[in-house]
C-alpha cells in the first residue's frame, strides 16, 4: 500500500486576519503557520493507521516554496516515511493540483489523501481536481476509510447524512472529522523527521485560471443589544419585528 | 452562449440550495445577455417548473449509470451538457454534490472555479470577479476569472430564491458516458433527517448549544427549543469529541461552516476557531452566564443569564409568538 498525503501550511487558526500591498497580500507578519488541521489530523494520521496495520509506504506531499520545509517536518513528526516539496509558488488550487497530479502520476500510488479543505483559502478544490487530472475517482468529505483486500470503503458525508462507497484502483479521498484521533508528536518523532528524506522537485507548467483581486476584511460588526433574562418576551419581539428571521 | 446550472436532486425533487443557484445563474446570464439553462439528471419532476425560478430551459439526462453519485461520470456528463449549450458560465451550488462537481469540471475544461460565491460577478473593467470568504469568514476575496469559461460554485444561503410564474421549456439530452470506466459503486445512502428539519448546511435557524450545559442530559431543553422554531440543532467541537452530541452536529473551523438567518448559542464561550463557522450567520443571539464571554462581540443580541433559567423561559415565549400568529 503506497499512500500519498497532501498538506498544506496555513496560519494557525487564531491568527489575526490582515492584509498589504493595497490589500492583494495576505501579511504573513509575525504570523504563526501550522499543517491545515484536516491534512494533518484526519488525512495523515488514518494514512499512518493503514500503513501500520497492513504495512506500506506514507509520503507526504506540499506545493510551495523553501519556507514550508518547517511544516514539512512537523508532519513527518508524527509520522511517515518520507516527504516531497514541489518548489512552486503558486497556491492557486489548480495549479497545485496539476503539480500533485503529474508527481503522482508517476509514483503507482494507490490513495492519494487530502484535507477537505484548507482554513485559509476555503476552496475544496485540489482534492477533485487531481482527481480529474488523474482520471481517477474522487471521494470528498470522508469520515471512516478501509482497506481490504484491493477494496477500499468509506462513508462520505452528504446533507443530512451519509452515503457508503466502494472503490478499487486508485482514488482520491477528502478527509473530515471521524477518519483519526490527532496525534501529538513525541520526541522519537520529532528527532527522526530531521534525518527523514525530503526531496525538493521542480513544478511543471500549469495555466492561471484565476487571480484573487482584493481583500477586505468584513466591516465591524454593530454593538450587541443586551436583553434582561427576565424578559424573553422582549427578545422573541425583537428577533420578530427588528430582526424579522422568525 | 449561456449560463448552465448543475440542478441537484434528491429522490428526484430539486434540493433548495440548487434553486438558489438557478435563480443565481439567472441573474449571472442577465448581466451578461443570454439565458439560463438548468441541467437535471434522472428526475421525474415537473422541470417546467424550474422557470419559476428564472431557467429558460431545462436540459434533462435520463442516464442509469447516474443512478448513485458518481462525480466522474457525472462531470463527463455536465461538461457534454455545456459543450452543447455553449455555456460560457457554469454555476454548481456549494454543497457536498457541488464540491466534488465544480473542482472536477474546472480541471477537465481548464476552467478558473470560484468555488463558495457569495456574490454576483462584478464585470467592470471585463473583469469576471466574483466575492468569496476566505480565512473560515474572517475576510473576504474578490477572485477574477482569467479563462473564458468560467466555473462558480454558490455558497447554500446566500441567495434567496425570488419566484415568479415563468415556465422553462424542458429539452432531453443525452449523455455519452461509454469511455468512461469508474470503479466506485454507491453501497447505501443514508438520510436521517427524516424528521423533517433542514440538514445543517442548508438550515436557516439554528440552535446550538455548548459545554456551558454541563452534560448530555440537559439538552432536552434545547431540543425544545429547537423544535419550538423548526430549527436544526449544533454544539461546539468539545461537546461533540466528549460525544454529549453526534460528530455532524459539529459547527466551527474544523466542524462544519453555516450561514443560517438566525443564529442562537447557549453556553457556548465563542472561541475563535467556534465563530469561523457561524460568523457568516445574519442574526447572532448569545446567552451566557459570562458577561465577558467573548461571544458576546460577535453577536446582535446577548441575554447575560444561566440558561437552565433563560432557556425555558425562551421557549415559552416563542410558544407565545406562534399562539398569535
Ligand atoms: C485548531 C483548533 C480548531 C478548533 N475548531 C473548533 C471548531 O470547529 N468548533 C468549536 O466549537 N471549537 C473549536 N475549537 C475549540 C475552541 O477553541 C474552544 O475550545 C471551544 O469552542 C469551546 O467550546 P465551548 O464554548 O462549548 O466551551 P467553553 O469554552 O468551556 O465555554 C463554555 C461557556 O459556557 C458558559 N456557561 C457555563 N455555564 C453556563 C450556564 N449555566 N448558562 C449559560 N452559560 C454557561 C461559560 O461562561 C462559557 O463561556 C478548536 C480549537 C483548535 C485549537
Ligand atoms: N500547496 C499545497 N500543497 C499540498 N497540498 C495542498 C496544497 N494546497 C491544498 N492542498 C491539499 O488540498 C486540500 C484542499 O485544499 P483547498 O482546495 O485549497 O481547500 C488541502 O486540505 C490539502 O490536503
Amino acid at each position: 500500500m503506497k499512500i500519498l498525503v497532501c498538506i498544506s501550511k496555513v496560519p494557525d487558526t487564531t491568527t489575526k486576519i490582515s492584509f498589504i500591498d493595497n490589500d492583494t497580500k495576505f501579511n504573513e507578519d509575525k504570523v504563526q503557520f501550522i499543517v491545515n488541521p484536516y491534512d494533518e489530523w484526519y488525512a495523515l494520521v488514518r494514512a499512518l493507521e493503514i500503513t501500520e496495520k497492513q504495512g506500506g509506504t506514507v509520503t507526504i506531499i506540499n506545493v510551495g516554496p523553501a519556507d514550508n520545509d518547517q511544516i514539512i517536518r512537523k508532519a513527518l513528526a508524527i509520522g511517515a516515511n518520507d516527504a516531497v516539496r514541489i518548489d512552486g509558488n503558486s497556491n492557486e488550487s489548480f495549479y497545485v493540483a496539476t503539480q500533485i497530479a503529474e508527481y503522482a502520476k508517476t509514483q503507482g500510488y494507490n490513495i492519494v489523501m487530502t484535507g477537505k479543505e484548507t482554513i485559509d483559502y476555503n476552496g475544496a478544490e485540489v482534492g477533485g481536481m487531481i482527481a480529474e487530472l488523474m482520471g481517477v475517482p474522487y471521494i470528498s468529505h470522508a469520515s471512516t476509510l478501509d482497506v481490504e483486500g484491493g477494496k477500499a470503503t468509506l462513508k462520505r458525508s452528504i446533507e443530512g447524512g451519509y452515503e457508503t462507497v466502494e472503490v478499487t484502483g486508485t482514488f482520491v479521498v477528502s478527509c473530515q472529522k471521524g477518519m483519526a484521533e490527532a496525534r501529538i508528536p513525541n520526541m522519537r518523532g520529532i528527532m527522526a523527521a530531521r534525518t527523514k528524506p525530503l526531496t525538493v522537485v521542480a513544478p511543471v507548467n500549469a495555466a492561471q485560471l484565476t487571480s484573487v483581486k482584493t481583500f477586505t476584511l468584513p466591516p465591524a460588526k454593530a454593538a450587541v443589544k443586551m436583553v434582561s433574562p427576565d424578559n424573553m418576551t422582549e427578545l422573541v419581539n425583537l428577533l420578530h419585528t427588528e430582526a424579522k428571521v422568525i | 452562449m449561456s449560463v448552465l446550472i448543475y440542478a441537484d436532486t434528491i429522490n428526484g425533487k430539486v434540493k433548495k440550495s440548487s434553486l438558489e443557484a438557478i435563480h443565481y445563474g439567472s441573474k449571472v446570464a442577465s448581466l451578461l445577455g443570454t439565458n439560463a439553462v438548468a441541467l437535471v439528471v434522472n428526475s421525474s419532476d415537473n422541470l417546467a417548473e424550474l422557470g419559476k425560478y428564472g431557467a429558460t430551459k431545462v436540459l434533462k439526462i435520463t442516464n442509469d449509470k447516474l443512478n448513485s453519485f458518481d462525480p466522474q461520470l457525472l462531470t463527463a456528463a455536465i461538461a457534454q451538457a455545456a459543450n452543447s449549450a455553449g455555456a460560457k458560465v457554469v454555476v454548481f451550488a456549494h454543497d457536498s454534490t457541488g464540491k466534488s462537481l465544480a473542482s472536477r469540471l474546472s480541471a477537465r475544461s481548464k476552467a478558473g472555479l470560484v468555488s463558495g460565491a457569495t456574490s454576483l460577478p462584478n464585470l467592470d473593467g471585463g473583469n469576471f470577479t466574483v466575492r468569496k470568504n476566505v480565512f473560515s469568514g474572517k475576510a473576504y476575496a474578490d477572485v477574477n476569472i482569467l479563462t473564458d469559461e468560467k466555473i462558480i460554485s454558490l455558497m447554500p444561503n446566500s441567495f434567496p430564491v425570488v419566484a415568479t410564474d415563468a415556465t422553462a421549456e424542458v429539452a432531453d439530452f443525452s449523455a455519452d458516458l461509454s469511455g468512461i470506466n469508474s470503479t466506485l459503486v454507491v453501497k447505501e445512502v443514508n438520510r436521517a433527517s427524516a424528521s423533517g428539519v433542514a440538514p445543517l448546511p442548508e438550515a436557516e435557524l439554528v440552535v446550538s448549544a455548548g459545554r456551558g450545559m454541563k452534560g448530555p442530559e440537559n439538552w432536552g431543553m434545547i431540543e425544545d427549543l429547537a423544535k419550538v422554531l423548526g430549527a436544526t440543532t449544533a454544539c461546539s467541537r468539545p461537546v461533540a469529541d466528549i460525544g454529549w452530541r453526534p460528530h455532524h452536529e459539529h459547527v466551527g473551523q474544523t466542524g462544519i461552516a453555516i450561514r443560517p438567518n438566525l443564529y442562537i448559542a447557549i453556553g457556548i464561550s465563542g472561541a475563535i476557531q467556534h465563530l469561523a463557522g457561524v460568523n457568516q450567520s445574519k442574526v447572532i443571539v448569545v446567552i451566557n452566564k459570562d458577561p465577558e464571554a467573548p461571544f458576546f462581540k460577535a453577536a446582535d443580541y446577548g441575554v447575560v443569564g444561566d440558561a437552565f433559567e433563560v432557556v425555558p423561559k425562551l421557549i415559552e415565549a416563542f410558544k407565545t409568538l406562534k399562539a398569535n400568529n
